[in-house]
């Protein structure tokens, strides 16, 4: 039986419920303003991806160490596509492609996420340096609005930039052969997934610290190791067996992984469902204890 | 008897370990007063209205606002309440109109009847035309304006106003000096406000208590706390050097002391303009002439010289840097 007390208690929980809704998109908002209104911060931050894929994928290209190469054996005239081939055959068993710099692009994809979510999540610091966050708390606004607007704003800016870098991987000549409307939104699935994690970590941090270069300090510790032990650059299958470790539990890994997987066909050494599942807990766990602990942080 | 609007009971608020910034101040600020914290800088003031508007919660004791706890009922305090913060907290990146509008989303309000209240309040402070343009390009006295416009803006039947003209030129600060008048005057608003202008405490607070190092010394109107240090005086002199009126004048109600000075009779009373008119009258009465009349008004400094032991000008005349000191330390701290 239902009494009356609870009914009202329902009332008060959509309009909470709402409530919340509204702040989070209020908030969302202002921050994705400020980032259109300002061009030049999008394409800066855009600057980093882009160069490391024409250095990396193109000028230093690891494929033109196996392929193309002048090399031969004295005495042994083996014919340049002979050699080709079998350099094609060591690229495909090292990278499970033909084209580095398209195994790269995909690794630059999750780089633009991570380093995007970072940026984002470190505008809290500015919010509270400049007491617009203590304006917000003078407002009846649900206090999870705040927290997960700061999130959403870093997973929808990842994202944006991430499309970007594709595109101009593609432009740069990222072979195009699997992909299709499926692989593209099972890559950027995981790429949300991945940037909602990183952003509700980097949201906590910066709520956590009180100065931006702590935060900034803190966010390059995390991000470059996160980022260089990772399938980024090699296949784990290369690294060292401590970096392997390393490289096999990081989320990056997971995503870059999908991402290969969906655009560029490369096998995945684990079915792609049991990553995505790893991905969601990641995002789920970070994002549930974001929302809790700022909670407390936003209090005092 | 007029209604509570905030009630505050042994309220204190510590920092760190053993730092009290606020000390144990109770009052009550009743329905339609205008309500001032006079106190020098570091006194507590700030401190005191975050706590009220539940940024910050009470170390010990509690306070109510319309009966709601800023400890209980945080949610309910801030429906309730507008705040106009000392420092410039609007978005710099975004339009006035956009910052306000952001805000009136925040307190859940339709957003068709925003846009108009938004409107109403960017004419009462005339920015009107300026509304449309980012903050950064601002000056301070726009930015104040739209800071008291954003705290307006959930129609709030109580306001918070921290310092609302530091750092203001005079004319921006009698404008400023309007508003909060027409605030109480046609919209019944209650209005708590912070200040260390012994002026603005004495032409605008209904009641004003002064504090300092956390604690209130003394609560009353302007005037009775002018009158409380003795009150004014009037001096004058007539044209028969000779005669002593002193015994005369004492018998007329409302005078407090008669001396005669040389020449001079110095009388302090307790309401200058109202005594004056009736002491020539007297005066003429019995067939004298008033040569001079001069009344001298004791000021809030002096009140809050004799209750503090210091003197509020010399921290007032470094209002200005303290403000622009205060906006740089601000930056370079992040
Ligand atoms: N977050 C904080 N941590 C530590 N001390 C603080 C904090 N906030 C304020 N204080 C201290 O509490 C005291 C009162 O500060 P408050 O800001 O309330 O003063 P105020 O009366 O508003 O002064 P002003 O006229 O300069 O604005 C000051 O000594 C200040 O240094
Ligand atoms: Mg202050």
């Amino acid at each position: 039986m239902e009494t009356s007390e609870t009914a009202s208690e329902k009332v008060l929980e959509t309009r909470l419920l709402s409530r919340f809704l509204r702040g989070l998109w209020s908030l969302t908002n202002r921050d994705l303003k400020k980032w259109y209104l300002a061009p030049t911060i999008l394409l800066i931050s855009l600057i980093q991806p882009v160069v490391w894929l024409g250095l990396f994928g193109n000028a230093f290209n690891l494929g033109k160490i196996f392929t193309g190469t002048s090399f031969n054996i004295p005495g042994l005239n083996i014919p340049q596509s002979v050699l080709n081939s079998l350099g094609n055959t060591l690229l495909t068993n090292t990278f499970g492609t033909t084209s580095y710099f398209s195994f790269l692009a995909v690794g630059m994809l999750a780089f633009i996420v991570l380093f995007t979510s970072m940026m984002s999540g470190m505008s809290i610091v500015w919010d509270r340096r400049f007491g617009f966050l203590d304006k917000l708390l003078t407002t009846p606004v649900p206090r999870g609005s705040i927290v997960v607007a700061k999130i959403l704003n870093g997973v929808i800016r990842s994202l944006a930039q991430a499309v970007i870098v594709l595109v101009i991987a593609v432009i740069l000549g990222m072979t195009l052969t699997y992909v299709n409307t499926w692989s593209v939104i099972v890559t950027f699935g995981a790429l949300f997934l991945l940037g909602f994690g990183m952003s509700s970590l980097f949201v906590l941090l910066a709520l956590h610290s009180k100065d931006w270069q702590s935060q900034m300090a803190i966010a390059n510790l995390l991000n470059l190791p996160l980022l260089f032990m990772s399938n980024a650059f090699f296949p784990v299958s290369e690294m060292p067996s401590w970096l392997q470790a390393v490289a096999s539990v990081n989320p990056v890994s997971f995503a870059i992984n999908i991402g290969r997987n969906a655009l560029l066909g490369i096998p995945s050494s684990t079915p792609i469902i049991y990553d995505f599942a790893y991905l969601s807990i990641f995002a789920v766990a970070l994002g549930a204890i974001s929302i809790i602990l700022s909670w407390k942080l936003l209090k005092d | 008897m007029k209604e509570k609007v905030i009630s505050v009971r042994k309220l204190s608020k510590f920092f760190g370990k053993g730092f009290v910034a606020v000390d144990a101040i109770s009052f009550d600020v009743f329905t339609g007063e205008i309500f001032g914290f006079l106190g020098p800088n570091g006194a507590g003031k700030t401190t005191t209205i975050k706590v009220l508007t539940t940024l910050l919660s009470p170390s010990s004791g509690d306070a109510t606002i319309f009966g709601y706890s800023v400890k209980n009922d945080a949610a309910k305090v801030r429906a309730s309440v507008g705040v106009v913060p000392q420092e410039f907290t609007a978005d710099e990146d975004l339009t006035g109109f956009d910052n306000a509008l952001l805000m009136a989303d925040l307190y859940g309000i339709p957003r068709k009847a925003a846009k108009q209240r938004i409107a109403e309040l960017m004419d009462l402070v005339e920015l009107s035309s300026a509304a449309k343009r980012k903050v950064s390009t601002y000056s301070g006295g726009m930015r104040r304006r739209l800071e008291l416009a954003i705290g307006l803006v959930n129609h709030p039947k109580v306001l918070f106003l921290d310092e609302p003209t530091l750092g203001l030129d005079v004319q921006t600060r009698t404008a400023v000096w309007n508003y909060i008048k027409k605030l109480k005057n046609d919209y019944k608003m209650t209005l708590f406000m912070t200040t260390h202008y012994l002026e603005e405490a004495d032409s605008l607070c209904d009641r004003v208590a002064i504090i300092d190092h956390g604690k209130i010394i003394k609560i009353d109107s302007p005037s009775d706390l002018k009158a409380s240090i003795g009150g004014d005086i009037i001096q004058l002199a007539i044209n028969d050097k000779n005669t002593d009126l002193s015994n005369l004048l004492k018998k007329v109600k409302g005078i407090k002391t008669v001396k005669k000075i040389s020449d001079e009779y110095r009388i302090k009373v307790k309401a200058a303009e109202t005594i004056a008119p009736k002491l020539i009258t007297l005066i003429s009465s019995k067939g004298y002439q008033v040569t001079k009349l001069s009344m001298t008004k004791p000021t809030l400094d002096e009140v809050y010289l004799e209750y503090t032991g210091r003197s509020l000008r010399e921290e007032e005349a470094s209002a200005g840097d303290m403000m622009a000191q205060r906006r740089t330390m601000r930056l370079s701290r992040s």
